[in-house]
This record gives C-alpha cells, structure tokens and sequence, in this order.
C-alpha cells in the first residue's frame, strides 16, 4: 500500500464508518468532562467582576459558542471545497453534518449575547458589527440546509450546498467589514466591544477549558450525524446492510 | 467570445422587450412598495426624509430579487440551457452576459426611477444624484450575486422562496453601503468612502461571480 492510498484510506464511508463512531464516543467523554470542569470553574473558582458582577459569567457559554460558529462555518466550507476538488463523497457528507451543529452554535451565541446585553449594557439587542454579522451567519448556515433539503438528488445537492458555502464563506469578512465601515463612518458605534478587559487568569482557563469542551462536543455531534447520513446514503451497499442486521 | 456575448444580452433584451410586462410588473412592484411605508408608517416629512435612503434601497433589493427567477427559468424548461452550455465558448462569459441582460432590464429602470421615488419622500435635490450613483453601482452587483441563486435553485420546488433566503444575507454589504452613502450626503458629509467600497464590490462580483454563476448551472443541469 503506497503512502497516497493510506492518506485516502479513511475517505471511504465503510472503513470511516466504525472509526466515527470511536472518535465520537471518546470526544464525547472528553466534552462532558471538559465542559463539567469549565463550568465549575466558571461558576464557583473565577472571581466576580467588579463592573459587571456576576453578570459576566454568561461568557463562559457565550464566547466559546461565537468562536465555534465562525470555526464551523470555515470548517464547512473547507470539506466543501474537498468534496469539489476530489470529488469525495464523504467530503460533502461532513459538510452536510457540521451545518446543524454551526447553526445550533451560532444560536446559543445570538441567546447568550442577548441575555448578556440586557443587564450591562440595557437592551437586548444592538445592531453592533459583531451581532450583525453573527444573526446574518445564522441565515446562511440556514440556507444552506434549506438548499440541501430542498434538493431531492444528493448529488446535486451535496454539489450546490457546496457551492453556496464557499460563496458564503467569502462573503462572511465582506460583511463583518460593511457593517463595522458603514457604521463607523455613518453613526459612530454605540457601544464599544473591541476593548477587552484585563482578564484574571482563572477566567482565562475557564473559557479556554469550555471552549475544548465545546470543541469535543462538535466533533461528537457532528460524526454522530455523519454516521446518520451514511447509512442513509449507502443504505444499498453489504456494510450497511450487515451493521442493520447487527443492531436489529 | 465577445460576439456570443452580444448576443446572449441581444437575445434576452429582445425577449424581455416582447414580454413587457414581465419588466413592468417588478418596476411596479418597487414603486408600489415603497408607496406603502409613507401609508403605513405615517408621513412626518422629517420621518421619510431619514428613513428614505433604506426604504428605497429595501425595496430596489426586494424587486430585484423577484424577476431573478425568471433569469434562467424559462431556457431550462424550453432546452436553450442546455444548448448554451453545450456551446464552445466559455460559460462564464455567456453567464455574465445573462446577468447584464438581468441588470439592463430589472436594474437599470430602478436608477432611473429612484429619483422619482425620492421626490416623494421630500429628500432634497443634491441627494438624488447621489442615490442614482449608488444605485447604478449597486445593481450589478445585486444581478450577479443573485444569478448565482438563481442557478442553484433551478427547476427546484418552492424556488422563489427558497431563493430569497439564500441571496438576501448575501446582499447585506450591498444594502449597507448603498444607503449608507445617501445618509452620507444627508449628514453634510463625502459619500466618497461608501461609494468606492460599491465600486469595489462591483469589480469583485464582476470578476469572480460569472465562474460561480457558471459552476452552479453545470451543478443544476447535469
């Protein structure tokens, strides 16, 4: 077996299959550890802010969730562009998978943000650059699904589901950067989000601890659901049928 | 290559000029819009005066929007499609040719009409320039991001819809920076920064958007 094969070894959906679901059982151990440590940290150890009380606690949720959306989304767009360039089915399968999760992180950044708005800045909601652009990512991970749901042939749809992200993901900085230029230059921001506080280093290590958990988290989410669609895909094909047999 | 363009957008011109009521009907649709918000949000002069610029931005986006289906729908349905893409010259040049022919038809009546528009809403007349400029750069841009959908969702149930949610997000800079620069001139202030980012999304959009146009038709036929 020559280097090359080894490295496309794992691009087939039979011999992927069993070794997702592995990966997905220790990543989602390691989530669940991560994220109970992360969380006890955040909640009891790190100390309160003095401007914000304990109000500020919330970023623990919200700042891992707002990194892990933009990160899918990159992520998606990069099996996209695999699955464009090489033509592997698996490929378009794990974009197909992240998509749910990416929308589902990008929500819980929108909700989080918006209960952290209300008790230090007094509203739930600003059309600040970083929201903005947060609420239009949620439409086009949105559209994207829908584009896939809406197209009865997987071939096509894995095909323009892939064209759409890549479309997205280079339209993602033009529009973080239309909407930070057309309110500098128009309004002026309301509030400021670009000074960061000093940070004590237990609340450092808290979000950087929640952030892997959420990191494990979408791995096991997201290879969970890319075992769903490849039996769903190959549902034809002996290896499925032998591990329906096995389960029945 | 050049010849094949010409006649793409002769083509559609001349298809466009013998069904007019297709074009009528989306330009109706952008003054009638923009007729309802003075009805619904009342008409304080002070009030349409600021919120003009976006109302009248919307609504172009809007319009827009709902003759895109119509770009590639009916040669699918009657094969030219297919015969476009079997052609020997380059699909991107025959796609960008499409959505010139798009923009002649559903873009170019907007900029023209926009001051009209503009009378309406009371915005004084050093700022119609101003929104035509913007809107003449804006437009193409709206006609290519959008011919983009509209090849994805050929031929798909609920398209028109489904159509909307994909390119909307995706004209958010466009929207942003279109009536921003009207706002711009309202304040006393150079339109210039806004203008030149349309100008520059324009280049983009006419240099990479014909090859993902292209790329999604060959997606949606084969």
């Amino acid at each position: 077996m020559t280097a090359q094969m080894k490295w496309f070894w794992y691009a087939s959906p039979q011999t992927f299959f069993p070794l997702a679901g592995v990966l997905a059982r220790w990543c989602g151990a390691a989530a669940a550890v991560l994220c109970a440590v992360g969380l006890y940290i955040g909640l009891f150890v790190a100390p309160t802010d003095a401007q914000q009380g304990d109000a500020y606690r919330i970023i623990f949720i919200h700042v891992p969730a707002a990194w892990m959306s933009m990160f899918l989304y990159v992520l998606m767009a990069f099996w996209a562009a695999a699955g464009l360039a090489f033509n592997t089915r698996l490929s378009h399968m794990m974009a197909s998978a992240l998509a749910p999760t990416g929308a589902l992180f990008t929500f819980i950044a929108l909700w989080t943000g918006s209960f952290w708005g209300k008790p230090t800045w007094g509203t739930w909601w600003v059309w600040d650059a970083r929201l903005t652009s947060e609420l239009i990512l949620l439409f086009l991970y949105f559209g994207f699904m829908a584009l896939q749901a809406a197209i009865d042939d997987p071939r096509r749809a894995d095909k323009a589901g892939a064209l759409l992200a890549l479309v997205g993901v280079v339209n993602v900085p033009i529009i973080y950067f239309s909407v930070v230029w057309g309110y500098t230059m128009n309004k002026g921001a309301s509030v400021s989000l670009t000074k960061a506080p000093s940070m004590a280093a237990t609340m450092l290590a808290g979000m950087l601890i929640m952030t892997f958990g959420f990191w494990f988290y979408g791995i096991a989410a997201v290879l969970l659901r890319a075992r769903c669609i490849m039996l769903e895909r190959e549902h034809a094909s002996d290896w499925a049928g032998r591990y329906a047999k096995g389960i029945a | 290559m050049l010849a094949a363009a010409r006649c793409i957008v002769y083509r559609d011109l001349l298809l466009a000029l013998r069904r007019r009521s297709d074009v009528a009907t989306a330009l109706l649709f952008f003054v009638i819009v923009t007729s309802l918000f003075p009805l619904g949000i009342g008409a304080e002069p002070d009030l349409l005066r600021s919120i003009a610029p976006g109302v009248i931005w919307v609504a172009a986006l809007l319009s827009c929007m709902l003759s895109l289906g119509r770009l590639f729908a009916a040669d699918h349905a009657d094969g030219t499609l297919e015969q476009l893409l079997l052609s020997s010259e380059p699909l991107g040049v025959i796609a960008a040719a499409k959505a010139l022919a798009h923009w002649l038809v559903s873009g170019l009546p907007l900029v023209l009409i926009a001051p009209l528009i503009a009378l309406q809403y009371d915005l004084p007349a050093p700022l119609f320039g101003v929104l035509a400029l913007s809107l003449l750069l804006g437009t193409p841009v709206l006609s290519m991001i959008g011919a983009i959908g509209a090849a994805l969702t050929l031929g798909l149930r609920g398209g028109g819809v489904l159509l909307s949610l994909l390119v909307l997000p995706l004209y958010v800079p466009v929207l942003i920076m279109g009536a921003g620069s009207v706002d711009m001139v309202a304040a006393g202030l150079a339109p210039d920064g806004q203008l030149l980012l349309l100008a520059a999304l324009l280049i983009v959009a006419a240099a990479f958007a014909p090859w993902a146009i292209a790329a999604a038709l060959r997606i949606s036929v084969e």
